[in-house]
């Protein structure tokens, strides 16, 4: 193979990958802040509904003002409003969680038909690639990383504060006391329904956020039920267990996802006998299979089984799935009061 | 302090929940520019306003109603079976299966028309077993496990839809061939409605009201829902109600696919479930357990589906409002039974301090 056209392959490989990372960070915005809610101790089961909701939100605002910047920050409103709804439902009204998180996602859902309807297909504006100077030059990480849109960056930002603020720092550590033992939490200081108040609304503005980042830039405009969102925000939810609650592997986990849905467009033309829309639900039985991987581990007859095998074998299983094995915080769900 | 429970009390929050319910959707319909009070008159004229329409209106409350009958087994095991929806869609499938073999034998239409209801409820019954083994043998949470599955039976129902089922000449997202007309459940003349659905669906709501009132099988169901690991501690063998439950609850919603099939639209079409899954999860979560309420509910609530079809032809607005109504209504009414419990506590509180 002459030199030249091996360097073409590189950049054609390049570039996808290069889409690949710009595809996982609305995945990565919801997770993250999935994961800040839930360790704080709740679950906020709305953002699939949420992200539609502000993915229409978002892409309306942009249309009518021009304003990406707006936009932006009209969603993280709205996605911290149904965060606010959950969290007085639950934490004040004491009201089942996944209650009225299901039924604000079906809500939300349809809101975002019904409100977007007039919107659909319109051409909007869309956020502005953004290569960063002299960085974008260096060799496959310079096109891969700084050859990218502002959230891009941002997402990277993003991963590293919230590993930093959940395992390095004071409130941090508050913030898995509060997850884990709310009741020890609580006889040192903390606040604990006021804070997990506050990590609501964080965690619902960073999936608000998820919204305008397809309809802005991953996936731009708004094209009502043929958006194809439906269902990401699942996968979202599905990736924040995965990644055992901790920012890294859930953004570990969301690059994989945007690589197996690349993966997904990539095939379509390989395999013409099958339908679209039946490779466009491919992470579904494989987000099934990732959350029978980390859990299957806690299960009795996994340990029964294991006892059956010799020495060698059992040792090595019984090492990958804990290496495997996430573990929800304690009081995931579980209302608390200060008595 | 008894005086906090009476019916009255309970009437007047859920009356408040209905109003404010009511107030958001009409903020909704405002911001689309609509005229709130015209648009309820148009859902009720779709809805009510002929026999046509009432019959309409029945042709969605057999679905949903058996839908939720299933849900109010897995709902009193404590059970979130948010895959129902891919539940319904296999009940339709395999009924279309059934009905695509039978239809080619010698057998008499209406024998192969019972085997392919019967095929259908064995259908979501198997759906569900996944997720039932997901969740007790893999600690896969139901509602992933259900939702994922919900997925993959969409999936699956386009690819039947587009390859092996498809129609001679084009494949197209109108579905497959319609069954001869010797294949339908009979209807009445002139209506889209078939009584005999009907009956099925009152029957599924008499055997269910005995089940879960007056059998030690839903007295035991109901302990599990309520405290799990006492209900194990006393003997109960969890995983196997837990099984029991998803199983009938599949049962019911395949019955449902099946009866699309069969009495509605007598083809596999891709949005063969049209959202009855979910819509029951609400209306079983309004009801608190209750199948004679829940028969209701779902009449109002299929109203509302019906309805808002002719919102959409009359005045131009897209026929989701429906579900913004339906959820605002489950959402005000768990807001509301929350602050009621909430004020009488803390009056309860300041008494006894």
């Amino acid at each position: 193979m002459n030199p030249k056209k091996r360097g073409k392959m590189d950049n054609n490989l390049l570039s996808s990958l290069a889409g690949v990372i710009a595809l996982a960070v609305p995945i990565i915005f919801a997770s993250i802040g999935e994961t800040l809610t839930e360790r704080s101790g709740v679950i906020n089961l709305s953002v699939n509904g949420t992200l539609m909701l502000t993915a229409m939100t978002g892409f309306v605002v942009a249309v009518e003002t021009s304003s990406l910047l707006l936009a932006f920050f009209i969603s993280a409103l709205v996605g911290s409003f149904v965060a606010l709804i959950i969290a007085f439902s639950s934490i004040t009204l004491k009201q089942n969680q996944v209650a009225v998180g299901f039924v604000l996602t079906l809500m939300c859902r349809d809101l975002s038909y019904f409100l977007g309807n007039p919107y659909m297909g319109k051409p909007g504006p869309r956020v502005a690639a953004l290569p960063i100077p002299v960085l974008k030059d260096i060799p496959i990480i310079g096109p891969l990383l700084f050859n990218q849109d502002i959230l891009v960056y941002i997402s990277f930002v993003l991963i590293a504060l919230a590993y930093w603020w959940v395992f390095k720092t004071r409130p941090g550590l508050m913030l898995q006391g509060i997850g884990e033992r709310p009741a020890a939490a609580f006889t040192r200081g903390a606040n604990v329904n006021r804070m997990r108040y506050f990590y609501t609304m964080i965690g619902g503005a960073l999936v608000g956020l998820a919204g305008p980042v397809y309809s802005l830039s991953a996936k731009a405009g708004w094209a009502g039920p043929n958006s194809g969102l439906d269902g990401i925000g699942w996968i979202a939810l599905a990736i924040t267990i995965f990644g055992g609650w901790n920012p890294l592997r859930a953004a570990a986990g969301a690059y994989l996802f945007a690589f197996l849905q690349w993966l997904g467009i990539f095939l379509q033309p390989q395999l013409p006998n099958i339908p679209s829309q039946v490779l466009q639900v491919a992470p579904f039985p494989l987000m099934i299979l990732a959350l029978l991987l980390v859990n299957v581990g806690n299960a009795e007859w996994v340990d029964r089984t294991l006892a059956g095998l010799p020495e060698s074998a059992r040792r090595v299983i019984a090492k990958i799935l804990r290496a495997l094995r996430t573990t929800p915080p304690a009081s995931l769900g579980i209302p608390f009061e200060n008595e | 302090m008894q005086k906090t429970n009476t019916p009255l009390i309970k009437f007047t929050f859920r009356f408040l929940a209905v109003i404010l319910a009511l107030l958001f959707t009409s903020l909704v319909l405002l911001i689309a520019k609509t005229n709130p009070l015209e648009a309820y008159k148009n859902i009720l004229q779709g809805s009510f306003g002929s026999w046509r329409s009432v019959a309409n209106t029945l042709v969605v409350w057999v679905p949903l109603m058996l839908a939720t009958l299933g849900l109010l087994f897995t709902y009193a095991t404590g059970l979130w079976n948010i895959g129902i929806e891919g539940q319904i869609i296999l009940g339709a499938i395999f009924t279309t299966w059934a009905l695509r073999i039978l239809q080619n034998t010698s057998i008499n239409p209406t024998t192969a028309v019972i085997l392919a209801i019967l095929a259908g409820i064995l259908g979501g019954a198997l759906w569900a077993s996944l997720t039932g083994l997901l969740r007790i043998y893999g600690g896969v949470n139901e509602i992933f496990g259900g939702l994922g599955l919900n997925f993959v039976a969409t999936a699956l129902t386009i690819w039947l839809i587009f390859s092996p089922w498809k129609r001679p000449g084009v494949a197209s997202m109108s579905g497959t061939e319609p069954f001869k007309e010797a294949y339908w459940l009979s209807q009445l003349e002139g209506f889209r409605l078939s009584i005999w659905a009907v009956a099925i669906a009152i029957f599924g709501l008499i055997l269910v009201y005995f089940v879960l009132k007056g059998t030690f099988f839903g007295l035991k169901l109901k302990a599990i829902g309520k405290n799990g690991r006492a209900a194990k501690l006393l003997g109960i063998p969890t995983s196997r109600y837990f099984m029991s439950a998803f199983l009938i609850c599949g049962g019911f919603a395949g019955l449902a696919g099946a009866i699309q099939i069969v009495a509605v639209y007598h083809r596999l079409i891709p949005l063969i479930s049209s959202g009855y899954g979910y819509l029951g999860m609400m209306v079983a979560m309004l009801v608190n357990f209750q199948p004679i309420w829940a028969a209701f509910v779902a009449l109002f609530f299929a109203a509302l589906n019906i309805g808002s079809i002719q919102l959409q032809i009359a005045l131009k607005v897209d026929s989701t409002l429906s579900g913004v109504l339906q959820g605002a209504l489950l959402l005000f009414f768990l807001i509301m039974e929350g602050v009621r419990t909430k004020f009488f506590e803390s009056k309860k509180a300041r008494q006894n301090g």
